[in-house]
């Protein structure tokens, strides 16, 4: 028992950090049906522009909030300098300039920051909590809360906000809301705002257990996007489902099978569903658009 | 080069742009050697060949039949690691080694791509990537069969007591191997397979109407690219005499795409100019020190912006709106 | 195809062959010293420090009148930690730039990769990676500097065994390093009368080993744990170590010997022990250690020229770039050859990772007692007096 809760802890921490850049790819997704490459370097961001604002005696939650207004302005950058002016390319060709930037931003950050690897102190102490014989660090209770906090948030912005309603109906019909009046390239540019600050807000929670360096985008986008497609693509509860079933079962994988392919079992889970279901647990949309 | 493009012969009004476009490519690589001053510039362009080879083949699955693959590095990793592990663990010679890690590759890509062909889009694109994490973990992990993270050793091959070494011999080797893979692309493209592949491209609707067996036609393509992949995996490896698991590596499968999205979809002069841009760029980006990485995610920036369709289809377009 | 698009590739071929060619501009007088590191790309923590020493210290020497009186000139690649490019930047160094010697390869797969190019130019290679394959079988033009990973375990196991413990649970990375670690290991562990009763790993990029540490915790009599590692991992493992609240004793690998380890482990690190080249604790050594001036100098130099603590890594490329320097000096003449030999004959060379004696069948010249074995105390490495 102590052993399976262990594990759940474990996947459940992980897994909050994976479902958190889902959310951010799902957003971006819905708004423009482009995959964000550079989704997992805002997490970069959001963790090293903290960290070094922090080594420089800026309070941490200031340094954090400042962190994630430096990746809101890339994010807002992105889409006004490479994303608006291809307006209307294809998404293949969308996607390589996504890569492009993902490219261009870790190279900028190593120089900016530096090569190393670095860690922020946990938000309330190290000291682990024991339940039932399994033992769990504060910080985790900040990166599922965080998600659950994003998770609310978001839904509340799609379903209950004008804008919100905006960028669903961006996502269901661009012609048909462009001729209602709605500004989609705004629409677009808010999904990048808003996709880059959960990603910022990913990366400042999670660098006291995960640690964070220049390159910890490349693996966040990667496992981002599988568990946005393992939830099904634009769904925001996809990507927390397919996020927490992700980790679960790396950590479950790691301890009661192997840990050595580990990360095989993943996707093969992922290939076993979309197996099953072609569009992910909770995709409806059609999606052939690539 | 200039020159070669400028004397090719003047009745090529005639010819059809396919056979311009391999003499093209064929000029080129006979015309290189004689104007590089050191075999380093050999081996860079032995490289391209090689790159521009699995490129051509990835061409053909998105270009004509619209499909992406995350995962195309896998196949180059099949292809790499047989001719490493035949002659050292089974002690099957290279070149066997190397048709039967070509036949492997295609087996898998069949035997792989029926379920993930039903798949659509993005869906099709992370099925992929995780067949090619697979592939690429059994690579890192299995280390008595591969030499695991650091890779392994490849046998020179020897052909009746002759080693096969040295910048140029490969240069040859790789060359003539691009030429091949090139004319063989055009003529699947101008095949009733081609056409079939491309109407499948523009509506896979309308060409079911018209009776074309879309599943059955990307499965072709889908194994037809993987051919290619594991033929290029296999030189490349038998050149370096040495091969790690980062051939198969996501990164890797990414690179392969970006070649062919920044070339130009659907144009096989396009695959070589993506496949050259990206390995010769970095090259010519050394000066550049630390900022590299940044550089070249910039220019890829705006290549894509400015010339969307691609370089070669880009350029061709731009040229064509000037003369207006 | 339309035949424009012919002619313009052309253009665009022949403007790609000029872009290269404008980097072959030679001077006939300094000393050519190659160098391809992971400088970017996952093993950038260990090719940053590595670059930044071999930059600082060419500049010294030259400013301090070079050598043989001629200056040398680096020749530096990035490879990104990607073992095709680095063979492409090896042929480069050899065939374009005209080396005399390389300083570089950063990871054993780079330095795999790399070798056959300088075995058949016949220019020596000093290679700054771990793995023991790179000298084992030596390889004429081959050498290193970092212990090799062998030597990490037995220096491991005898201090294991002089504490009087025999069951041992392991976890190890995935990446080269860990793996080539763990290989070895398992392979010297009979010889101090040692088992391993766990053996679980973990992937480069992982954020969280818990579930691997709890089947550790778990395995029938474990008594003490040794993690092969470098770079982020170790130090997660340390504090879900401490999280997990496993209280044996724990042991990581030279990998993480800097103080950056103690930083990101924070105070779960209290204890841990490692073995370690002599830098790491260069101000504690005694004053009658042969390498103290030269460890305390290079520290000192290096975290005032860069504000970052100072690595082993670094210290592995400060001595290829001295043991090459000094071998020129010794054979007074740069041709590839003589230098091969001088480095070959290096006896007494004090370097950072220990004295260095070389010879036909030791292209690395060092010996297990060059390690030592540090623990960590009040958040800063101690050295520990028992043990192998």
């Amino acid at each position: 028992m102590a052993e399976f809760l262990q594990f759940a802890f474990s996947g459940l921490t992980v897994g909050a950090v994976y479902a958190l850049v889902a959310l951010g790819f799902t957003l971006i997704y819905n708004a423009s049906d482009v995959v964000n490459f550079a989704q997992g370097d805002f997490v970069m961001i959001g963790g090293m522009s903290t960290v070094f604002l922090y080594a420089t005696g800026v309070p941490l939650p200031l340094a954090a909030i400042i962190a994630i207004l430096t990746a809101v302005i890339v994010g807002l950058l992105l889409h006004r300098l490479a994303i608006e002016p291809a307006r209307g390319a294809s998404p293949v060709t969308l996607i390589i300039i996504t890569i492009g930037a993902s490219m261009f931003i870790r190279g900028v950050a190593q120089i900016v920051f530096d090569k190393q690897f670095h860690q922020l102190p946990a938000f309330s102490g190290d000291r682990p909590i024991e339940i039932l014989g399994a033992t769990l660090l504060p910080q985790s209770l900040w990166v599922l809360g965080g998600g659950l906090a994003v998770f609310v948030a978001l839904w509340l912005f799609l379903e209950r906000t004008l804008i919100g309603k905006a960028v669903l109906a961006t996502a269901a019909n661009r012609l048909g809301a462009r001729l209602v009046g709605i500004n989609t390239a705004v629409i677009l540019a808010i999904a990048f705002g808003v996709s880059a600050s959960i990603g910022a807000l990913a990366g400042v929670l999670a660098t006291p257990i995960t640690l964070t360096r220049f390159d910890l985008g490349t693996i966040m986008t990667l496992k981002g996007f599988a568990a946005a497609m393992l939830g099904g693509m634009g769904s925001p509860l996809g990507a927390v489902v397919g996020g927490l079933l992700l980790g679960l079962i790396e950590a479950f994988g790691a301890g009661y099978i192997s840990s050595v392919y580990k990360d095989g079992f993943s996707f093969i889970a992922i290939l076993v569903v979309l197996f099953v279901m072609p569009r992910g647990l909770f995709g409806g949309r059609s999606v052939e658009r690539v | 080069m200039t020159d070669a493009a400028a004397t090719s012969p003047p009745s090529r009004r005639t010819w059809s742009p396919r056979l311009v476009s391999l003499v093209f490519v064929t000029v080129v690589v006979a015309v290189l050697p004689l104007v590089f001053p050191s075999n380093y510039y050999l081996r860079v362009a032995s490289l391209v060949w090689t790159s521009g080879l699995a490129v051509v083949g990835l061409n053909l699955l998105m270009g004509l039949a619209g499909q992406v693959s995350l995962g195309h590095a896998a196949f180059l990793g099949i292809g790499a690691y047989a001719v490493a592990i035949g002659p050292t663990h089974l002690g099957v010679p290279p070149i066997p080694s190397a048709l039967a890690g070509i036949a492997l590759s295609a087996l898998v890509a069949w035997i792989v791509g029926k379920p993930i062909f039903r798949l659509k889009g993005y869906y099709l694109a992370v099925a992929t990537l995780g067949f090619g994490l697979l592939l690429a973990l059994v690579l890192t992990s299995e280390s008595a069969w591969t030499g695991g993270p650091d890779g392994m050793p490849v046998e020179r091959v020897e052909l009746f007591g002759w080693r096969v070494t040295g910048a140029l011999t490969w240069y040859w080797i790789t060359g003539v191997a691009l030429i091949i893979g090139v004319a063989l692309a055009l003529n699947l493209e101008a095949s009733p397979t081609g056409r079939a592949l491309r109407a499948l491209h523009d509506s896979e609707v309308a060409a079911s109407v018209v009776g074309v067996d879309a599943a059955r036609l990307k499965l072709t393509a889908f194994v037809v690219a993987a051919v290619y992949a594991a033929t290029s995996g296999a030189l490349l490896a038998l050149m370096n005499g040495f091969v790690t698991p980062d051939t198969a590596s996501f990164m890797h499968s990414v690179e392969f795409v970006t070649m062919v999205v920044i070339g130009g979809m659907g144009s096989v002069v396009g695959a070589l100019v993506g496949a050259a841009i990206l390995v010769a760029l970095p090259q010519a980006l050394t000066v550049l020190q630390e900022y590299e990485t940044a550089v070249l995610g910039l220019l890829i920036m705006v290549f894509m912006i400015f010339l969307r369709q691609g370089i070669v289809p880009g350029l061709i377009g731009l040229f064509r709106g000037m003369r207006r | 195809m339309s035949k424009l698009a012919s002619r313009l590739l052309g253009l665009g071929v022949s403007a790609l062959a000029v872009a290269g060619l404008a980097g072959a501009a030679l001077a006939a007088d300094p000393i050519k010293i190659g160098s391809v590191l992971s400088a970017t790309g996952p093993a950038a923590f260990l090719g940053d420090p590595e670059k930044r020493t071999l930059e600082m210290y060419v500049e010294r020497i030259n400013s301090a009148g070079g050598v043989l009186g001629r200056p040398l000139e680096l020749v530096l690649y990035d490879d990104g930690g990607d073992a095709n490019k680095a063979r492409t930047f090896a042929t480069r160094l050899i065939e374009d730039d005209e080396v005399v010697a390389m300083v570089g390869g950063t990871t054993t797969g780079t330095t795999m990769a790399m070798m056959p190019v300088f075995e058949d130019a016949s220019v020596p290679f000093i290679s700054l990676a771990g793995a023991v394959e790179i000298i084992e079988p030596v390889r004429e033009y081959v050498f290193k500097t970092p212990h090799t990973d062998r030597m990490a375990c037995e220096k491991i196991f005898a201090d294991i065994k002089a504490r009087g413990f025999t069951k041992v649970g392991l976890i190890s990375g995935t990446d080269g390093f860990g793996k080539s670690m763990r290989a070895q290991c398992m392979a010297v562990v009979g010889n101090f009368g040692i088992e391993i009763v766990a053996d679980e790993s973990y992937g480069p990029t992982d954020s969280d080993m818990t579930p691997q540490l709890t089947k550790v915790k778990n395995a029938a009599g474990v008594q003490t744990v040794v993690n092969p590692g470098f770079g982020q991992g170790p130090a997660i493992v340390t504090r879900n170590y401490a999280q997990l609240g496993i209280g044996l004793p724990l042991y990581q690998s030279h990998g993480v010997a800097s103080k950056s380890f103690i930083d990101l482990a924070g105070p779960a690190a209290e204890g841990v022990r490692l073995p370690s080249p002599a830098l790491a604790v260069a101000e504690k050594l005694p004053d009658t250690d042969q390498q103290k001036p030269v460890v305390v100098e290079y520290k000192k130099l290096y975290e005032e020229k860069t504000g970052q603590p100072v690595s082993t890594f670094g210290g592995y490329a400060y001595d290829g770039l001295h043991l090459l320097v000094a071998a020129i000096q010794k054979a007074n003449s740069t041709e590839p050859d003589a230098i091969r030999d001088a480095l070959e004959a290096t006896a007494g060379f004090v370097g950072t990772s220990g004295v260095f004696t070389m010879s036909p069948t030791d292209h690395l010249g060092l010996k297990v007692d060059s390690f030592r074995m540090l623990e960590i105390k009040d958040g800063d490495w101690t050295l520990v007096e028992t043990g192998g």
